[in-house]
């Protein structure tokens, strides 16, 4: 059934693909709607609780099949049509390999531009995702007896709310970054090894700051009622819904504050969406924006970035990372059963039949540990003290999620406001560049969904292997070959389903902000 | 205005890209733009929240107990393994996506493919096609594909092929205004399906480099200001589409943004044959001239415009900002 119906009857006639492990009965969601991408989530569900999940990418790509034999360049071309809403990580990521492939330094306005069209594309994301995707299951009929459900059917209704009214010309007027920059969005073959290929006027770097401006003035008015720097400074749980009582105290409730009072209510009721859909707690990150931070001033190799990497656990806070620790299991996906290898040895060869495979997406692990990426991880990983505080809590959970897209939302835009700034016309966007004919090497960035890695080996200035490890396919990733369910599969244990139940297993789905389409690249 | 026309959306083999450029529709948000053009939305998999369950929606129109005017299909048809189709199966119905739409597009009066996936096959279908991808009704540029050469929806029109990797919002909805207001008449679509709207035009129409091309004053680099026609593999005197008459993201199209036009709305264009940024050529000519042009001429003419090259223009071919302004000029302008 999809996944706007509530679960009624059991529903055994659905695929079922996935091996039952559990009595009860299976509930198979969807297609689930509002995710990038096609999801079908199936649930065990016994006493009106989820016992176990498994998510199937039900949709198969197969880029890492076609890239080989393709002159390297022509990965530019071709990566970006991995993911229509992640179109410019996946350039981003194919260019940093290629730039380590070649030893090459990229110009210090290609860093700048090039963070500024990653930045547009990962705010556009955050804000389609809160406004379009996440915040529409709240005008649910399940929550008719709500105090806020009238509110949130004028706000949040998918298509007609006024939440939408404001947020599609928002992003629109953010992504003219494109138009100025990238040439359009998605899919630009303008950022390149060594840089950009689009010089800025000086004309053209006011009217770029003028467009941040717009956006800035959006956010402010809408989303958050208040500047993006009161919000970014907010750093307990206590904060936030301080600030957001503050905001329903006298009325003036941005989409932020009105979730958070949705969120207050149904607290009350034990809902609560900062208590639910915890995975496993273990969070990475690679690093954002590189040359991003304050003080980037000239070429540099591997300059320090905006937000930093690393990994997080309870246990440990934030230790180093390394890419090779990374393997990918397809113990669970329709691919020919070989041991976790890394992604710079894989290979990917369909098995459409193989027994007791649910999905097409890989198990990325990262020290054979589950890991979950994206905004949160970025934001924990960063240190920034709400995140931090919400994830003491009760570690990853739906608000967490959500709160730290916003933070990013209110975090990024000064930054791409300076970067915007320190461009300097005149002066290079593009070093020229000469690739080796041979060689192998990696690329990982951060997408607007968290973690993204390209690992490419070229002979003779052909590509000979690619491989790509998208950040849904960590997030999304079936059972490994030790039977550990991926970090979705974990986060909807324990969530009520079935007949009567609030839509509390499409709040923690969309909490991930999926995007199929790169998950099964 | 015309009656007001159901709409479905699906999405299959691509990436989503088309749906995500249909949102940067301008001016105001693109289901407004839909709505005053007498567009219901019924369903989209990635913006709906709709009411009642998808699946028995999609059987209502397929057995034909629910009427549909327009069917969108975005991203290609993968007929793989083996011609199961089980590449995509529609999640939730564990069935093959290619099935749901054979089923459902006979039944609507118009079939519009959303994207060059959808309708030639496009980036899925490269390299040897490991997917068996195709689109609705073209298997690259030969009629076929999925729904066969002769489909025609029930309203009696092929597939309306709005190509493009991405798609322009602007073609889109013009599309389904056009649909609308008064219906497509077959010689409105071009040999390849497309809306002439959009496709009797040339990407190079408008293109802002088009001083450099006059003079064949090439860029030889990224971020160079030149044409990008003679080294970097730009096809925008062949390629059909509207894109420097019509902005993308506010003011913006390939060429402006420094790199080629890869001729997107093109059947084929994913295997073209050569490197995407490479010019093929055969003794230093490009193998690709102007769409029109006689061959002898455009060598002919290209030789005495190299040679005529202003200073100017030669010198900021070949540079990522003018080094050399426009004269001004001592006599006033005449």
């Amino acid at each position: 059934m999809s996944d706007d119906v509530l679960p009624g009857a059991p529903d055994t006639t659905g695929p079922g693909a996935a091996p039952s492990a559990a009595p009860g009965r299976r509930i198979v969601l969807g297609p689930f709607n509002r995710v990038e991408g096609d999801l079908e989530v199936s649930l065990d569900v016994a006493g009106g609780t989820v016992v176990a999940a498994y998510v199937n990418s039900p949709l198969y790509r197969g880029f890492e099949q076609i890239l080989p034999g393709r002159a390297t360049l022509d990965a530019l071309a071709i990566v970006p049509r991995i993911c229509g809403i992640c179109s410019v990580a996946q350039s981003l990521a194919a260019v940093q390999a290629l730039e380590a492939l070649g030893g090459i330094v990229p110009a210090a306005n290609g860093v700048r531009a090039r963070n500024l069209i990653l930045g547009a594309e990962n705010l556009a994301d955050h804000l389609s995702h809160f406004v379009l995707f996440f915040l529409p299951d709240f005008t649910h009929p399940a929550y008719a007896g709500r105090p806020w459900h009238g509110e949130a059917q004028r706000r949040l209704t998918a298509l007609r709310g006024s939440a939408t009214a404001w947020a599609l010309p928002a992003r629109a007027g953010l992504l003219k970054v494109m138009g100025l920059l990238a040439g359009h969005w998605p899919h630009t073959l303008g950022l390149q090894p060594g840089g950009t290929t689009r010089g800025v006027s000086a004309s053209e770097r006011l009217r770029l700051i003028a467009l941040l401006a717009d956006f800035r003035r959006a956010l402010e008015t809408h989303l958050f009622a208040d500047r993006l720097e009161h919000f970014s400074a907010l750093d307990s749980a206590e904060a936030l819904a301080a600030w957001g009582q503050a905001q329903a105290s006298v009325g003036v409730m941005g989409e932020a504050a009105f979730f958070l009072a949705i969120a207050r209510d149904l607290a009350q009721s034990s809902h609560d969406l900062a208590a639910l859909g915890r995975a496993s707690d273990r969070f990475l990150s690679v690093g954002a924006y590189g040359g991003g931070g304050e003080g980037f001033t000239g070429d540099a190799a591997n300059p320090a970035p905006l937000l930093a990497s690393g990994r997080w656990s309870p246990e440990s806070g934030v230790q180093p990372w390394s890419a090779q620790d990374i393997r990918e299991d397809v113990h669970s996906a329709w691919l020919a059963e070989v041991p976790p290898v890394h992604p710079a040895q894989a290979d990917t060869v369909v098995d459409a039949d193989k027994p007791g495979a649910y999905t097409w997406c890989k198990a990325p692990r990262y020290a054979g540990e589950v890991v979950e990426v994206g905004a949160l991880a970025r934001q924990v990983v960063d240190g920034h003290p709400l995140a931090r505080d919400l994830v003491a809590r009760h570690g990853g959970s739906v608000l967490a999620r959500v709160a730290a897209r916003l933070l990013e939302l209110a975090r990024v835009v000064p930054a791409l406001e300076r970067w915007a700034r320190e461009l300097v016309p005149g002066e290079p966007f593009c070093h020229p560049a000469e690739l080796p004919a041979s060689g192998s090497a990696a690329g990982l960035i951060e997408a607007a969904r968290g973690s993204l890695g390209h690992w490419v080996t070229v002979e003779r200035g052909r590509i000979v292997r690619y491989q790509i490890v998208a950040p849904t396919t960590w997030n999304f990733s079936p059972r490994d070959a030790t039977g550990i369910p991926g970090p979705l599969e974990q986060a909807l244990v324990g969530l009520p389903a079935g007949e009567g139940a609030l839509p509390l297993v499409q709040h923690v789905v969309r909490s991930f902000d999926p995007c199929m389409a790169c998950t099964v690249h | 205005m015309g009656e007001r026309l159901s709409l479905v959306w699906l999405q299959s083999g691509g990436c989503g890209g088309c749906t995500q450029s249909l949102l940067c529709h301008e001016p105001g948000p693109v289901f407004d733009a839909l709505e005053v053009a007498g567009i219901d939305l019924r369903y989209h998999p990635g913006l709906s929240a709709p009411v009642g369950d998808v699946i028995e929606l999609l059987d209502a129109i397929a057995d034909g107990r629910e009427p549909l005017d327009i069917l969108c299909i975005e991203g290609a048809m993968l007929r793989g393994p083996h011609g199961t189709g089980h590449f995509h199966r529609l999640g939730g119905t564990g069935r093959a996506m290619t099935d749901w739409v054979a089923r459902l597009a006979p039944r609507a009066r118009y079939v519009a493919a959303v994207g060059s996936c959808s309708a030639y096959g496009g980036f899925s279908a490269t390299a040897g096609n490991p997917l068996d991808a195709c689109g609705l009704a073209y298997d690259g540029d030969t009629p076929g594909g999925l729904l066969g050469a002769g489909f025609a929806s029930a309203g009696g029109l092929p597939v309306i092929n709005i190509a493009g990797c991405p798609t322009h919002p602007g073609w889109v909805v013009e599309t389904l205004q056009k649909l609308a207001l008064e219906g497509f008449a077959p010689d409105e679509l071009d040999a390849y399906g497309r809306p002439r709207l959009y496709a009797d035009q040339l990407v190079h129409h408008g293109c802002g480099r088009n001083e450099f091309y006059e003079f064949k004053a090439s860029a030889e680099k990224a971020s160079d200001l030149g044409c990008l026609m003679e080294n970097l593999g730009c096809k925008g005197t062949q390629a059909h589409a509207d894109c420097n008459l019509r902005p993308w993201n506010g003011g913006g199209s390939c060429v402006k943004g420094g790199y080629a036009c890869i001729s997107c709305t093109e059947p084929g264009f994913e295997d073209p044959g050569h490197p995407f940024q490479e010019t093929p050529k055969v003794a230093g000519i490009p193998i690709g001239l102007p769409t029109d042009m006689p061959k002898a001429w455009f060598v002919a003419l290209a030789a005495l415009s190299k040679s005529a090259t202003p200073k100017r223009v030669r010198e900021n071919a070949t540079a990522d900002h003018p080094l050399v302004v426009p004269a001004l000029k001592k006599t006033g302008l005449k």
